[in-house]
C-alpha cells in the first residue's frame, strides 16, 4: 500500500511535467503547427526558470518571498517557451518553411541554449548553482496545509502534490472549456481542421497560429521549469531532462488532442517512467518500463488509425502550412 | 472618406523561377547573416567573437588530426542525410533515423562481441555490416508497414520508435550485454571488430563518399528513384502509373533504416567500439537537416554536414581555450538552420510592395 | 429603369505567374437585380469574384462599393461590405455541425449555439430550406452543404451575394428551388451574381448578363434583349454550332463487356449499382450524368484503381478471347497486354507528374521498360519531342515542369501520351474541362481519329450538347445506376437530362 502511494506520488510529480509540456503541444497542434521543437522549449523552459528564480534570489537577499519566486519562474520559463516558439511560428507560419525540420531545428537549437545558460551561469557565478534550501523546499513542498496532507491516504494521494500540480489541472479544464465552449476555441479548431475554410470565413489563420504555438510554447517550457525545481531539486540538470520533450509528444497523441485526456495520460506516463524505482516485476528489466510510454502510444495510434474514427484523428491540416493564393 | 484603407503595404506572390545564380547569392548570404547572428551569444560570454569564429576554424581544420575529427563527425551526418533523403522525396517523413542507426549499431555490436573470437577480420566486418543494415532497415520497415496498411501517421510513428530502440539499448548495457557488473558498460570491442582507417579515420568517409554518388544515381538514373519522385509529386498519380505505393513505401523505407543501420555500424565500429543507449546522440535528428537543406542533393549533403561537423568540432575547441560552452555549437547551429529555412521563402515567393498612390481624394 | 449600383470594379487586372487571368476589367453590379457571369471555363470569372470576396487581391485596378473606393484584403473585410461569396468547393469544417459552421467567423458577443440555431431555423424557414441545424456535415449530402453555405451568408446579412456555378451539383429540382430563393432575394434588394456556363439556366433566372472571354471583359447586356445565340458568340468570339464530326465505323465488334458492376466506398455507400454496358470498337461511348454519380469510380473501376465489390469486366481480345479484369491491378493488366488508356479528370494530380517534364511524363507509361535497375530515358524523350511537335505544346522544352504549363497544353500532353501507347480502348474523364475551343475541336478530332482506328473510347462527358454530336451511344448515370443507353444520333438533350435525375424523383419518394 505504502508503495502503491509513493508510485502515485511520484507518478504525478513527473507527470505534472509532462503534463505541461503536453498541454502546450495540445495547443500548438490544434492550430495545425506540429512543433517537434518541444525538447528544445522545454531545456530552455527549464534554464530560464532557474536562472529567473536564481537571479531574483540572488538580488532580494534574505527577503525572499517563496510565492514571488515561483511566480517569477514560471513567468520566465514562459517568456523563454514563447520567444522559441516565436521563432518557430515565423519561419513555419509566415516564411512557410517545412515544419518538421524547422521543429527539429529547434529542438537543436533550444537544447542548445538551455544548455549554454546552465553553463553559463555555473561559470559566471563560479560553481554550483543551486537556490537556498528553504526556497528550493518551497518549491517541492505540498501548497495543501498538513492536516489535509495527514489524511490517511487520500491526503497523500489527492493533498500532497505541489502547486504546479493543481495548476496544471487547472490548465487542462480551462483548456478544454476554451476549445469547448468558447467561439475563440471553436475557431482554433477551425483553423488546425481546415485553414483554407476558416480564412474564407474571415479567421485570421496567421494571428491564431501565431497565438496558439508561442502560448502552447510558453506552457511547455512551463514544464521544463517544474523539472528542474522539483525533480531535479533546483539545480540544472540536462540529462533528466532529456527525452522529456519528446515524450510529451508522444503524450499529445496519446491523448488524442484532448486536455481532459492530458491529466491522467501524463500521471500514467509518469508512472511508467519511474516504475522501474518503485516496483519491480520479476523478469521484466528496469529499463523495459521506460519504454512502456513510447509503445503504448505507438499501440494508441496503430489502432486509431485502423478504426479511422473521425473525431479521433489529428487536426486535419497538421503539419502543413497555409498559403491563400496557392492553386 | 476615408483615406486610410488601401492595398496591403505587402504582399506575396508564388514566384514561378529564379536566376541560380541568384539562388545561390541568397543562401550563401542566410549563411552569412547566421555566422552574424551567432555573434550575439559569444558577446555575452564577453569574447570577441572574430577571434572565437577563428578559433572554430582553427580548432577543427588547422591540423591534420583536427581535420581528421572534423571529418570522423561529418560521416554519420552525411551518412544519413543520404539515408533520409529517399523517405523525404517521397513525402514519408521519417524522422526515426536515429533508432534505426541505434538499431544497426545493436545488430553490428551483438556480433562484434559474440563473434569476434569465431571469424577471421574481414569477414565479420561483412557480417557486422550486413546485420547492421537489415537490422536498421527492418526498423524501419515497421512504421512504413503501418503508414502503407492503414495511413498510420509516420511522422509520429517513427519518432516513438527512436525511443524504444534507445530504451533497448538501455537495457542491454545494464542487463544482458553488461561488461563488468555493476558498471552498466558494454565491453569495449576486440581489434578484429574495428573497422580499418583510411588517412587516419576509420574508412567510414571512404563508404559514405561511395553511397554519395550511388545514392546520386539511385535517385535520378534508376526506376525505382523514379517511382520514389512519381509518388513524392503525386500518390494517385502513382496509383494510375500501376505503382504499388505500399510497397515502394516499405522498400524504400528499409533501404533508408539500412543505411542509417550502416552508419550504426560505422559510429560503433569506427568511432565508439563500444555501444551505449546515447550511440546516436542526435545524428538522426540532425541529418534531417542536412538533407532537407541541401534540397536532397547528395553532393550538398557534402558540404553541408562539413559545415556543421566544423561547429560541432571547433565548438569543443571553443571551450577549453574560452571557456564558450560547448553548447554554443547547437546553438549557432540552430541559428544557421532557421536562416537557411528562412531563405528559401525569398527563393519561392515574391514579395510585391504596394504602389506609391496618389493622395488625391475625389470627393 | 435605373437600378442602383452595388459595387463597380475598373480595370481589374489579376495575374498568375505568366498567366494572366483577368486582364482589366470593368464590371457594374446593380442591387434588385440578378447578374450572370457567363464565360466558358477559364475565362477568369471565378478569379474576379474572388477578388471581391477577399481571397485575391487585383494586381491592378479599382473597386468601388455605392461610389465610394473600397479594397477587399481578406473575407473578412468582404463581409463588412455585405459581400458573400459561395464558392464551388464548400468551404466547411466537416468535424462541425451545420451551426458551428455558419456561425464561424462572426463576432457578435458571447457565443451562444442555441440562439444561433434558433435564427438559422428561422432563416431556413423564410426562405424554405431544409437542413438540420446540428447535423456534422461529413454526414450531409452535396445539397445539403451549399445550403449550408447560402444560409451560412444569408446569416451574414450579405447584401451581395456571388454564387459560383451552384447548380453544377444539383438536380433541376434543386435548381429550380434555388432560383426561386434567388427571385426572393432579389425582391428582397439583394444584388446577386451567379457564375454559370449554362445558357439556359442563364435565360432563365438572369435580369442581366455579363460575359468573358479569355480574361477579358466582352459586354454587359439585359437578359430579355438577347438569346442564347448571341451570348454564345459573345463566349466563344465567333458564331459555333458545334459540328463535330462523326464518322460511322463500319465493323463495330464487343470490346469490353461490363455486367453488374458495383462498388461501394470508404463510408459503405454504393457508388455504382450493378451497371451493366458494352463498349464496342469504332465507337464512343460517352457518359452522361449529374457530377458524383458514379462516373469517376466506373472508369477507376475499368482501370483496376478502384476496388469492385461485385460483378465483372471482360475484356475481349482480337483472337475473341476473354479476359477477366476485375480483381487485377492496373500493373497487371498492363502486364496482360492489354492495352488500356485513360486521361483522368484530375490531370496534374493523377495523370502526370506536375514537378516533372515532358520527358518525365512520357516516362509514366513506359518507366518499367528494359531490363535492369537503370531508367531507359531515349524513348520516352524522342516520343516528348514528337508530341510536342504534332499537338503544338506550347512549353520552352521537354524539360519544363508540365505543372507551368497552360491547361489546354497539360491535357495535350496527357491525351498525347496516352493516344501514344496505342490503346484498344481509351477512357477520358471531362477531358475538355477548362479548355478552350480550339484546343476541345482538338480533342475530339483526336478522340474521332482514335475511334475510326478501331479502338474503343469511353468519353465521360458534361456538356450535353457535345455529347450528343460526339458519341455514337450514351450511357446516363443516375445515382450510380444505368439510367438508360440511348443513340447518340437520335438522342436529344431532354431525354438525357430526363435520364439523369431518373433516380433521383424516385429515391426522394422513397
Amino acid at each position: 500500500m505504502t508503495t502503491l502511494i509513493a508510485l502515485v506520488v511520484a507518478a504525478v510529480t513527473f507527470g505534472t511535467v509532462l503534463m505541461y509540456g503536453t498541454l502546450g503541444e495540445i495547443l500548438t497542434e490544434k492550430s495545425g503547427n506540429l512543433n517537434l521543437g518541444v525538447e528544445g522549449i522545454m531545456y530552455m523552459g527549464g534554464a530560464f526558470g532557474l536562472a529567473g528564480a536564481f537571479y531574483y534570489e540572488k538580488a532580494a537577499g534574505a527577503a525572499v518571498n517563496g510565492p514571488l519566486a515561483v511566480t517569477i519562474a514560471i513567468l520566465s520559463a514562459f517568456a523563454a517557451g514563447m520567444a522559441a516558439s516565436a521563432i518557430y511560428s515565423f519561419i513555419t507560419v509566415t516564411l512557410r518553411a517545412n515544419q518538421n525540420v524547422t521543429g527539429l531545428a529547434l529542438s537543436i537549437f533550444g537544447t542548445g541554449i538551455g544548455q549554454f545558460v546552465g553553463e553559463f551561469m555555473r561559470v559566471s557565478e563560479g560553481g554550483y548553482v543551486a537556490l537556498s534550501n528553504g526556497l528550493k523546499t518551497f518549491f517541492a513542498s505540498p501548497v495543501f496545509p498538513p492536516f489535509l496532507v495527514n489524511i490517511p491516504v487520500a491526503g497523500r494521494i489527492f493533498f500532497s502534490h505541489t502547486v504546479f500540480f493543481y495548476l496544471a489541472v487547472l490548465l487542462a479544464v480551462l483548456m478544454y472549456l476554451f476549445l469547448q465552449k468558447t467561439r475563440c476555441g471553436m475557431y482554433l479548431t477551425a483553423v488546425g481542421e481546415s485553414p483554407a475554410t476558416s480564412d474564407a470565413a474571415g479567421i485570421s489563420i496567421t494571428a491564431y497560429k501565431y497565438l496558439a504555438t508561442t502560448i502552447g510554447g510558453g506552457i511547455s517550457a512551463i514544464g521544463g521549469m517544474v523539472y528542474i525545481m522539483t525533480t531535479a531539486g533546483c539545480v540544472w540538470n540536462h540529462e533528466g531532462l532529456s527525452g522529456v520533450g519528446w515524450l510529451a509528444v508522444a503524450l499529445v497523441i496519446f491523448c488524442m488532442w484532448r486536455p481532459l485526456n492530458a491529466i491522467w495520460g501524463s500521471i500514467l506516463f509518469g508512472a511508467m517512467m519511474i516504475m522501474y524505482l518503485r516496483v519491480s516485476i520479476p523478469f521484466i528489466p528496469t529499463e523495459i518500463y521506460k519504454i512502456l510510454p513510447y509503445i503504448v502510444t505507438v499501440i494508441v495510434l496503430v489502432l486509431t488509425s485502423m478504426k479511422n474514427s473521425r473525431d479521433k484523428q489529428p487536426p486535419a491540416s497538421l503539419g502543413n502550412n497555409y498559403f491563400r493564393e496557392e492553386r | 472618406m476615408s483615406t486610410e484603407n488601401r492595398t496591403p503595404l505587402l504582399r506575396l506572390a508564388k514566384r514561378s523561377e529564379m536566376d541560380p545564380r541568384k539562388v545561390w547569392c541568397i543562401r550563401v548570404a542566410s549563411i552569412a547573416i547566421a555566422l552574424i547572428l551567432g555573434f550575439i551569444p559569444i558577446l555575452l560570454t564577453g569574447n570577441n567573437p572574430f577571434a572565437a569564429y577563428g578559433v572554430i576554424v582553427q580548432g577543427s581544420l588547422s591540423r591534420p588530426i583536427y581535420i581528421r575529427q572534423t571529418v570522423k563527425i561529418a560521416v554519420p551526418l552525411l551518412g544519413c542525410a543520404l539515408a533520409i533523403a529517399p523517405c523525404f522525396k517521397m513525402k514519408f517523413w521519417n524522422i526515426g533515423a536515429e533508432g534505426q542507426i541505434t538499431m544497426g549499431a545493436v545488430a553490428a555490436t551483438y556480433f562484434a562481441l559474440f563473434w569476434a573470437d569465431k571469424l577471421p577480420h574481414f569477414p565479420l566486418l561483412a557480417i557486422m555490416f550486413i546485420s547492421g543494415a537489415v537490422a536498421g532497415g527492418l526498423w524501419a520497415l515497421i512504421p512504413a508497414f503501418f503508414k502503407a496498411k492503414w495511413n498510420t501517421n509516420e511522422t509520429l510513428f517513427t519518432l516513438m520508435m527512436n525511443y524504444i530502440a534507445i530504451g533497448i539499448v538501455a537495457w542491454l548495457q545494464g542487463g544482458p550485454w553488461e561488461g563488468r557488473k555493476g558498471s552498466q558498460l558494454i565491453p569495449m570491442f576486440s581489434d578484429n571488430a574495428r573497422i580499418p582507417t583510411v588517412l587516419g579515420v576509420h574508412c567510414g568517409w571512404v563508404i559514405a563518399l561511395v553511397l554519395v554518388v550511388l545514392m546520386y544515381i539511385y535517385m535520378n538514373r534508376t526506376k525505382q528513384g523514379y517511382e520514389i519522385a512519381v509518388i513524392g509529386d503525386s500518390v494517385n498519380t502513382a496509383r494510375y502509373a500501376g505503382m504499388n505505393v505500399g510497397w515502394i513505401m516499405m522498400r524504400t523505407m528499409f533501404l533508408s533504416g539500412a543505411i542509417s543501420g550502416i552508419v550504426g555500424f560505422m559510429i560503433v565500429s569506427g568511432a565508439n567500439y563500444t555501444l551505449y543507449s546515447g550511440v546516436a546522440n542526435g545524428v538522426g535528428f540532425t541529418s534531417i537537416t542536412v538533407a532537407w537543406l541541401s534540397q536532397l542533393n547528395s553532393f550538398a549533403m557534402i558540404a553541408i554536414s562539413m559545415m556543421l561537423a566544423i561547429l560541432e568540432k571547433g565548438s569543443n575547441t571553443l571551450q577549453t581555450r574560452m571557456e564558450i560552452p560547448a553548447s554554443i555549437a547547437d546553438i549557432i547551429t540552430g541559428i544557421l538552420l532557421f536562416c537557411m529555412l528562412s531563405c528559401e521563402f525569398f527563393i519561392n515567393y515574391r514579395l510585391i510592395f504596394r504602389h506609391r498612390e496618389r493622395k488625391e481624394v475625389n470627393v | 429603369m435605373e437600378k442602383k449600383c452595388a459595387i463597380e470594379m475598373k480595370g481589374i487586372t489579376k495575374r498568375f505567374g505568366q498567366v494572366t487571368a483577368n486582364d482589366s476589367i470593368d464590371l457594374r453590379i446593380n442591387r434588385g437585380e440578378i447578374m450572370a457571369l457567363l464565360g466558358e471555363n477559364g475565362s477568369g470569372k471565378t478569379t474576379l469574384m474572388n477578388m471581391l470576396s477577399g481571397i485575391y487581391q487585383p494586381d491592378e485596378g479599382e473597386i468601388y462599393e455605392d461610389g465610394s473606393r473600397i479594397y477587399i484584403r481578406s473575407p473578412r473585410e468582404a463581409y463588412e461590405y455585405g459581400i458573400g461569396m459561395i464558392h464551388q468547393h464548400y468551404k466547411l469544417i466537416e468535424v462541425f455541425t451545420a451551426t458551428q459552421n455558419i456561425i464561424l467567423g462572426l463576432n457578435d458577443g458571447k457565443m451562444d449555439i442555441a440562439a444561433a440555431e434558433a435564427r438559422v431555423k428561422e432563416i431556413c424557414s423564410r426562405y424554405g430550406f431544409d437542413i438540420d441545424p446540428g447535423k456534422k456535415v461529413y454526414d450531409m449530402s452535396v445539397s445539403q452543404k451549399q445550403t449550408v453555405e447560402i444560409v451560412k451568408v444569408l446569416y451574414r446579412g450579405a447584401d451581395i451575394l456571388i454564387l459560383d456555378e451552384p447548380t453544377a451539383v444539383l438536380t433541376p429540382q434543386e435548381t429550380q428551388k434555388l432560383f426561386r430563393v434567388l427571385r426572393n432575394m432579389k425582391e428582397d434588394g439583394k444584388a446577386i451574381v451567379i457564375i454559370t456556363h449554362k445558357l439556359h439556366e442563364v435565360m432563365d433566372v438572369s435580369d442581366t448578363v455579363t460575359v468573358l472571354r479569355k480574361g477579358k471583359y466582352i459586354g454587359t447586356v439585359n437578359t430579355a434583349d438577347t438569346d442564347p445565340q448571341a451570348l454564345t458568340d459573345m463566349m466563344v468570339g465567333h458564331a459555333v454550332s458545334l459540328n463535330i464530326e462523326r464518322p460511322r465505323y463500319p465493323d463495330p465488334q464487343r470490346k469490353l463487356i461490363v455486367e453488374g458492376l458495383t462498388v461501394v466506398d470508404e463510408e459503405g455507400i454504393r457508388r455504382l449499382d450493378s451497371v451493366s454496358f458494352t463498349a464496342n470498337t469504332g465507337e464512343i461511348l460517352g457518359v452522361a450524368g449529374i457530377s458524383g454519380s458514379g462516373q469517376k469510380e466506373l472508369l477507376e473501376a475499368i482501370t483496376g484503381l478502384y476496388p469492385v465489390k461485385e460483378g465483372s469486366i471482360r475484356f475481349i481480345g482480337s483472337d475473341g478471347s476473354e479476359t477477366e479484369l476485375v480483381g487485377k491491378t492496373p500493373k497487371k493488366i498492363r502486364e496482360t497486354g492489354i492495352g488500356m488508356a485513360f486521361v483522368p479528370e484530375d490531370r496534374l494530380g493523377m495523370g502526370l507528374v506536375g514537378s516533372m517534364g515532358m520527358t518525365g511524363n512520357m516516362l509514366l507509361r513506359s518507366w518499367k521498360n528494359g531490363k535492369g535497375a537503370l531508367l531507359r530515358k531515349k524513348d520516352p524523350e524522342a516520343l516528348a519531342n514528337r508530341i510536342w511537335k504534332d499537338l503544338d505544346v506550347v512549353t520552352p522544352g521537354v524539360d519544363y515542369p508540365v505543372r507551368r504549363l497552360s491547361g489546354g497544353n497539360v491535357q495535350k500532353v496527357l491525351v498525347g501520351r496516352e493516344i501514344s501507347s496505342e490503346p484498344a480502348v481509351l477512357m477520358t474523364a471531362y477531358a475538355v474541362r477548362g479548355l478552350d475551343i480550339n484546343t476541345s475541336y482538338t480533342i475530339y478530332s483526336l478522340l474521332t481519329e482514335q475511334k475510326m482506328k478501331g479502338v474503343a473510347v469511353i468519353y465521360v462527358g458534361e456538356d450535353l450538347d457535345v455529347l450528343i454530336e460526339l458519341a455514337d451511344r450514351i450511357l446516363v448515370l443516375c445515382g450510380g445506376r444505368v439510367a438508360g443507353i440511348v443513340d447518340g444520333r437520335t438522342a436529344t438533350k431532354e431525354e438525357i437530362g430526363l435520364l439523369m435525375t431518373h433516380f433521383d424523383s424516385k429515391e426522394s419518394g422513397e
